[in-house]
């Protein structure tokens, strides 16, 4: 092999190496990527049953029900229209997880419509919200304010 | 008064930058050997701007020591209150104070390389000089132009707003300057490969200079990087040991760059093959570590790690990005070609298996560089993915995989050329480890299959790490060879960890009235009682968990869930219990209505493996710096006897001429 083409050997493959490694991070990315569901999309279009996905909304009040075996938690959560989603969680719950707060659940939808969650992210103190919550600002809760105290007028 | 010295001091600092910077690329001008007039300036500058910029962090330190309230930075990260280790650990906890100490560390290596490294020619030292003040420059720009962390208040605050409880914890004292420390050596890692680049030095003895840096970066992070993964797994109280968070993959990505650097150094080294190789390396590595500020730093992702939420110096720190790795490929791609050819060398050889290595490491790479960054692309358009281990762990082991068998057959090959057929013993004795250990395993029951993996490489890589003693005088082995074989035994240790963690780790969830036992493992952990306890500045609901191993005598463990009122923030504070064969972590939940608390406890068979092999491995990295240290000590010696004797002969030599023969 003569001087010069050893480097372009190695040149070749290492490009060969690195565009591989980024066409299976392309096409793995697509497939695992785990994507962020309001209540109101995951009631039109819910995601494949066992798929990794997150829900974010908020906690619906009167919602949240302990199982007898005092770690389960059944919950209902609620976007800006009247979808509401339920969610089973087992685990220990965030500090800040009340009810009318805001939540993200990892976790994928079961066959029977509950979404099974296998983490929860609450606030974690009242200057934090989780990421995808920051989009719900100040005009949204106040439509949902709006929304929800109709009846009492 | 005291932050006034540091503002001027940081001011002065940066004006020593320009001029090491400008007398630095004089150097560059001058002929082959001379010495341009104006190019004298640039190590006593670097030297100079370390002492500046130390001072300018020590007196910040100071501030933080005596909670000087009067500063807009001590006022909204510090309390008069915290105890005196977290006052001063709560410099660096905050946006301004960290990035201070990333400058300081920065010139501080500017200035031992400046006063110490004599082994370079002239002109590649001030051109790696002016680069290293260049770089040093765009830093001290961000400090003083956006983040100056001396501001003062017009008003003296009447008491701080705290740290965030999370951060007062002894790991982070540690953790972040270590991992600084390394990213900063890489950046002279850098500076080095652009000085040798601009001035057609790639050689050699130029690798022998570079060495000692990247292997100090790299020992930094990998300490840097076990510090953090252990603090996560104890303090934020989820059990995982590495999460693929954004910011964990900001210290990852520079490690994998700077281990692919360090062997690529070793071959130019020994046997000046791989030039632009690595060059293009030290590149890589550089800009990965300003990535990985620029992640931490600019607030682009919402994490704890976080602090700036602020657009303007995100925006000024990605110009820097830009800038710096913008500028570098554009010089390499310049230069690159008029670096001639290294040394040639067969596919099967020590060196084609480092490359082979260096690729898949660079693979790697590109996996969680694409994985880290797309979550961000995507929220351009609109659209919020998080991307997690169901991602990173098959795509990375896809390269990881072959990575580590070739790294247990690389040492055993020849450089230059070899015949496999010459270790036909190791070859099979590796391939029956993996083999064999993965039947056994399997044959206990159905464990996942990259734990199952792992399992098998490990028990090959652990005994392969020390193929290469085989048949050599222990003795006479060099401490950098013992340094190789301790790092690679050390991923066989930690390997082994994950594996164990991954496939064998138990967990009990349960709601336990006082007096209540579960049954985990060979443990049972009963509930003893639960009650409220207080520190300096929280308060806590303690549970105090009686842990007995197959009925012996039991330990008592106490998980807090602990709320902090400044700023108010509740954290929960696991318990572990620590043998030679795994770790018990039990955590403290709710109060169920019926008065039961909620329990989690895990049993992790070997789990604490993980940190040991990361130990292991940074300890073989400072071995293999002492061996190289030791033998540039010797060969120094070596010349100043072999120069007296000449000298000595010279002198006989005037007195008495040589006889005729």
């Amino acid at each position: 092999m003569k001087a010069k083409h050893q480097r372009l050997v190695l040149v070749i493959i290492a490009l060969v190496a690195i565009i591989g490694a980024g066409l299976l991070a392309a096409w793995s990315l697509r497939n695992q990527a785990n994507y962020f569901y309001l209540p109101e999309q995951m009631a039109s279009a819910p995601p494949e049953v066992g798929q990794a996905v997150r829900l974010g909304g908020m906690v619906k009040a009167g919602s949240i029900k302990t199982e007898a075996d005092g770690v389960t938690v059944n919950f209902l959560v609620t976007g800006n229209t009247a979808d509401a989603i339920p969610v089973r969680y087992s685990g220990i719950l965030p500090d800040l997880f009340v009810e009318n707060s805001g939540v993200v659940a990892e976790g994928s939808l079961g066959p029977d419509g509950v979404f099974m969650a296998t983490n929860l992210l609450a606030k974690h103190d009242e200057n934090y919200v989780p990421k995808e919550l920051e989009g719900m600002g100040t005009d949204q809760a106040a439509k949902m304010a709006a929304e929800t105290t109709v009846g009492l007028k | 008064m005291i932050p006034e010295i540091g503002l001027a001091a940081l001011w002065l600092a940066a004006a020593l930058a320009v001029l090491q910077m400008v007398s630095g690329a004089f150097a560059l001008k001058a002929a082959e050997g001379a010495v341009n007039p104006l190019a004298i300036y640039a190590r006593p500058a670097a030297v100079v701007q370390a002492f500046l910029a130390v001072l300018a962090f020590l007196m910040l330190l100071w501030s933080f020591a005596i909670t000087d309230l009067s500063i807009k930075l001590v006022a909204s990260n510090s309390h008069s209150m915290k105890p005196l280790l977290y006052k001063l650990t709560g410099t660096w906890g905050n946006h301004e104070g960290s990035m201070l100490l990333w400058v300081g560390v920065l010139a501080l290596s500017g200035g031992l390389l400046a006063g110490f490294e004599k082994r370079l020619p002239e002109r590649t030292m001030g051109a790696t000089l002016a680069v290293q003040g260049f770089v040093a420059l765009g830093f001290y720009a961000f400090l003083l132009l956006s983040s100056n962390p001396f501001e003062r208040l017009p008003v003296p605050a009447a008491e701080g707003t705290g740290l965030n409880p999370l951060l007062q914890d002894i790991g982070l004292a540690i953790h972040p300057p270590t991992l600084y420390a390394g990213y900063v050596g890489l950046s002279v890692a850098f500076s080095l490969a652009m000085g040798a680049l601009l001035t057609n030095q790639v050689n050699p003895s130029f690798a022998r200079v570079l060495r000692p840096w990247v292997l100090g970066a790299w020992v930094l992070l990998t300490f840097g990087i076990t510090a953090g993964s252990y603090w996560a797994y104890y303090e934020l109280g989820w059990g995982g040991w590495w999460f693929w968070d954004p910011v964990e993959n900001a210290s990852l990505m520079p490690w994998l760059a700077a281990t692919a650097l360090m062997h690529s150094v070793s071959v130019l080294a020994a046997r000046d093959a791989l030039r632009t190789w690595t060059i293009m390396l030290g590149v890589l590595a550089f800009s990965m570590s300003m990535l990985g500020t620029f992640l931490v730093r600019s607030g682009v992702l919402t994490s704890v790690h976080a602090f700036a939420v602020d657009p303007e110096r995100g925006a000024f720190i990605l110009g820097l990005l830009g800038l710096y790795i913008g500028g570098a490929f554009t010089i390499f791609a310049l230069r690159a070609g008029a670096v001639a050819e290294g040394k040639r060398f067969a596919i099967a050889s020590r060196e084609g298996a480092l490359v082979f290595n260096n690729v898949m490491l660079s693979a790697i790479l590109a996996i969680v560089l694409l994985g880290t960054l797309y979550p961000l692309l995507t929220e351009v358009f609109d659209v919020r993915v998080s991307v997690g281990p169901p991602y990173f762990n098959p795509a990375g082991a896809i390269f990881a995989i072959p990575m580590l068998l070739v790294m247990a057959v690389g040492p055993l090959l020849r450089w230059k050329s070899d015949k496999p057929a010459r270790l036909q013993f190791e070859l099979a004795l590796i391939a029956s480890l993996v083999i064999g250990v993965i039947a056994l395993v399997s044959f206990f029951g159905q464990f996942p299959l990259l734990p199952l993996l792992g399992l098998g490489l490990a028990a090959a890589l652990a005994v392969a790490a020390f193929l290469p003693l085989r048949g050599r005088n222990l003795a006479r082995v060099p401490v950098a060879t013992w340094g190789m074989v301790l790092a690679h035994f050390g991923i066989a240790v930690s390997l082994f960890g994950m594996a164990c963690e991954g496939a064998f780790s138990q967990e009990r969830l349960a709601a336990v009235a006082p007096g209540g036992t579960e049954q985990i493992g060979d443990f049972a952990v009963t509930l003893e009682s639960v009650t409220p306890v207080a520190g300096p500045n929280w308060t806590a609901i303690e549970a105090r968990l009686a842990v007995s191993r197959d009925g012996g005598e039991p330990v008592i463990l106490n998980p807090q869930a602990r709320n902090f009122w400044s700023p108010p923030q509740s954290t929960s504070e696991s318990a572990l219990l620590t043998r030679w064969d795994g770790q018990l972590y039990a955590v403290i939940g709710n109060q169920a209505e019926d008065g039961r608390w909620q329990i989690r406890v895990w049993w992790k068979p070997f789990v604490t493996f993980i940190w040991y092999g990361g130990l292991l491995i940074a300890l073989g990295g400072i071995l293999a710096i002492a061996g190289r240290v030791k033998v540039d000590v010797k060969r120094r010696a070596a010349v100043t006897k072999g120069a007296e004797r000449r000298a000595d002969v010279e002198a006989l030599d005037v007195a008495s001429p040589v006889p005729a023969e």
